[in-house]
């Protein structure tokens, strides 16, 4: 009876935390395609760069890392006058940054081990008019963001709108004025740019997995010759 | 060189230093008891450990800069740009979680076959002191990476000496070196962490194991095995240390090894409890996380903290629940040591204790609720309730008569195949063997078909007899 008591109450101190939160969308992230990576890496950089710098990471890594041409990455991705030895360095400064946006945009080169990729895929989706805010827009994901939406172009002017159902309410976002890429572009668009977000915060995540399959397999193979020696070590122990 | 001239070398060596005296009394002439089971990895694997520890902790020292400036730079520097680096610094940081779960477990093990008892005092008190060690190198190496939540982590532990009346404002100051956490803080805790502590550890490490050498190792019989002894003057019941138990802990240190390599190459950051997701936002002394939480090691000593309304009290109650731990040797007055001949309160006790340690370690990583602090509360009592109440439980025990000598360990392959011999009586009772009908109404037909389905009635027998053991087995 005791028992029973115990277990209930640890399932009750589990289920104290069962609050609502807006469901994030969940990103296909898949760091082996190298494709995608390399998309995600020439939109960060057309989109992104301009305020928010990644410099964890340089040209050259990316260019290895993708099997790219370096020479190819400096002319397709890098900004005008980039080296391939550069880290991803944003052009705007500290001091300008305080004026225009009241802080100075944060690095990403660890956004993605920070926030998740599925947060960030469903922040970047999810920006909607809000003519009270100064910037025009704001966030379902992330309440009175700082940073206005670069993407409105391609993915169009959302607007939230109050649903109701028998369940409750819930905020839905439509798009009103289509952008200029259609919803499963733009969809592709955002996993991409995750996808190189999820890369630049653990560049050697492949590699790691690679080598832990020979890891463990040795380990195993460790372990039964480390038994097989206990065996016969001990066989005449009673 | 003549193999000849090589040994004498040796011998040189050996008349000079008396490495085979010391090599003797610790490996090969150590008689250990025969009977250790699972539960006796944990020793060997936290001295793995702590040398894996120090060998990548001294790697990571070579590029790791100790500037509040620069820290968190040189920690992804290390993990991008250093060959290896990001292995090292997975095998550190998950070392360090892996430490606390073999230490937990070594210490469960201490309790639950009684190896804190006479004459293991000592050990006891250098295992808590080697503990309290450990936890003050691990709360210093969590700065180290000046992320938001090394950051933050620091500053809600440093506040709370701060809760000390009359000299707490100035103790905290002092042990800042500022009045927030600050570059000063930061190398102090990286002296702290790579020699003072590391120092101590090691110190203690050696007394805890000469301390234990001294009297011998209990076993899960709880039997002195050096009462009776064969007339070569070595214990019946022992074996030696080496090379039975080095070979033994051998298997043991591989499936440890499965288990770290898995964490390190697959989930080095253990969905956010080894590597905290607030930890890879570089420390902002002007941005308070919404929700600090210590790593998952300290959970359940903050949550005792969090129970607590007051905060000095809260101070004072999380002091304790480690100090309590200390007392534990005078605490206990049952003279029977293993779990296994001890009454069914103390297994009943330590149950409660277990499930209120987990649950206050669960909290402790979640936010405050009003449902959480009842609950917090609840097992703070029990968790105290745990060591203080023992000098009365343990008096009313009714133990179990102890054995003379080893009761005969079961090794896994006996075990296993106790099992598979039970295994066909097994589906003979809960299944049930129905001819089938066939469409041919012949007689000659009707008895050749059989068809197996499970037995309700046999199924509940055996599962009603299965929980009936599981009852005696904790009374």
């Amino acid at each position: 009876m005791k028992k029973l008591i115990i277990i209930l109450l640890l399932t009750l101190s589990f289920g104290a935390y069962a609050n609502e939160e807006i469901e994030l969308q969940s990103a296909k992230i898949n760091n082996s395609d190298k494709d995608s990576i390399q998309r995600g890496a020439k939109h960060f950089v057309t989109y992104c760069l301009g305020c928010h710098s990644a410099k964890h990471i340089r040209y050259l890594r990316i260019a290895i890392d993708v099997n790219a041409d370096p020479q190819k990455v400096l002319s397709d991705i890098a900004p005008e006058g980039a080296s391939i030895y550069d880290q991803l360095h944003s052009a705007m400064n500290k001091h300008d940054a305080e004026k225009w946006f009241g802080t100075q945009p944060p690095d990403l080169s660890l956004v993605a081990r920070s926030r998740g990729a599925d947060w960030l895929y469903s922040y970047l989706k999810s920006y909607y008019v809000d003519t009270t805010k100064p910037l025009g827009v704001n966030n379902l994901i992330f309440k009175d963001t700082a940073m206005p939406n670069p993407l409105w172009q391609l993915q169009g002017e959302q607007h939230a709108e109050q649903r109701k159902t028998i369940y409750g309410e819930y905020t839905k976002l439509v798009i009103n004025k289509p952008g200029t890429l259609t919803e499963n572009e733009f969809d592709l668009f955002v996993n991409d740019l995750v996808n190189f977000l999820v890369y630049v915060g653990e560049p050697v995540q492949l590699e790691r997995q690679r080598l832990g399959k020979y890891v463990i397999f040795f380990l195993l193979l460790f372990l039964v010759i480390a038994y097989l020696l206990k065996k016969e070590y001990w066989q005449d122990i009673h | 060189m003549k193999p000849s001239r090589l040994s004498n070398c040796g011998n040189w060596v050996l008349d000079r230093f008396p490495v085979t005296k010391f090599w003797n009394e610790h490996m090969a002439h150590y008689y250990a008891p025969k009977n250790f089971n699972f539960w006796y990895f944990f020793g060997s694997l936290a001295l793995l450990v702590l040398v894996n520890q120090i060998i990548t902790g001294i790697l990571l020292t070579m590029n790791y800069k100790p500037d509040a400036k620069l820290a968190f730079d040189s920690i992804e520097y290390i993990m991008r740009d250093v060959p290896w680096g990001w292995l090292v610094r997975y095998m550190h940081s998950t070392g360090a979680s892996a430490f606390f779960i073999v230490i937990y477990l070594h210490m469960f093990r201490g309790i639950m076959y009684g190896s804190f008892k006479h004459p293991r005092e000592l050990i006891w008190i250098f295992g808590m002191l080697l503990f309290v060690a450990l936890m003050a190198e691990a709360f210093m190496g969590y700065l180290l990476p000046w992320g938001q939540m090394s950051y933050w982590g620091a500053q809600v532990i440093i506040s709370l000496f701060s809760a000390i009346p009359i000299i707490g404002d100035d103790l905290s100051l002092w042990i800042r070196g500022d009045y927030v956490i600050a570059d000063a803080t930061l190398n102090r805790f990286f002296a702290f962490h790579v020699i003072a502590v590391p120092l101590v550890l090691v110190m203690l490490v050696f007394m805890h194991i000469v301390a234990l050498h001294e009297v011998g190792s209990n076993n899960p019989d709880g039997i002195e095995i050096k009462e009776s002894k064969d007339p070569w003057g070595h214990p019946v019941d022992g074996i030696p240390f080496h090379p039975y138990y080095t070979v033994k802990d051998i298997v043991g240190v591989a499936v440890f090894l499965l288990f770290f390599a898995t964490v390190i190459f697959y989930m080095p950051e253990m969905g956010g409890y080894f590597l905290e997701h607030a930890n890879f936002i570089p420390a902002d002394p002007m941005k308070t996380p919404e929700h600090i939480a210590p790593v998952w090691y300290f959970t359940p000593f903050y949550s005792v903290l969090r129970a607590i309304p007051d905060k000095f009290a809260g101070v004072i109650a999380m002091g304790g629940s480690i100090v309590v731990l200390f007392l534990l040797p005078w605490l206990d007055r049952c003279p029977v040591k293993s779990i296994r001949y001890r009454g069914g309160i103390f297994k009943k006790a330590l149950f409660l204790f277990v499930v209120s340690f987990l649950a206050l370690g669960y909290l402790g990583t979640q936010p405050v609720t009003p449902i959480a602090t009842i609950l917090a509360r609840l097992f703070t009592t029990i968790y105290f309730g745990f060591f203080l109440l023992m000098p009365i439980y343990t008096r009313w025990e009714k133990t179990k008569p102890v054995p003379k000598s080893l009761t005969k360990a079961h090794s896994l392959e006996e075990q296993l195949h106790a099992i598979e011999e039970q295994i066909p009586a097994l589906i003979q009772e809960i299944t049930e063997l129905k001819p089938v009908v066939t469409e041919i109404g012949h007689p000659a037909f009707k008895s050749s078909f059989f068809n197996r389905r499970p037995n309700p009635d046999g199924i509940r027998n055996v599962a009603t007899r299965l929980a009936k053991k599981l009852i005696e087995s904790l009374d």
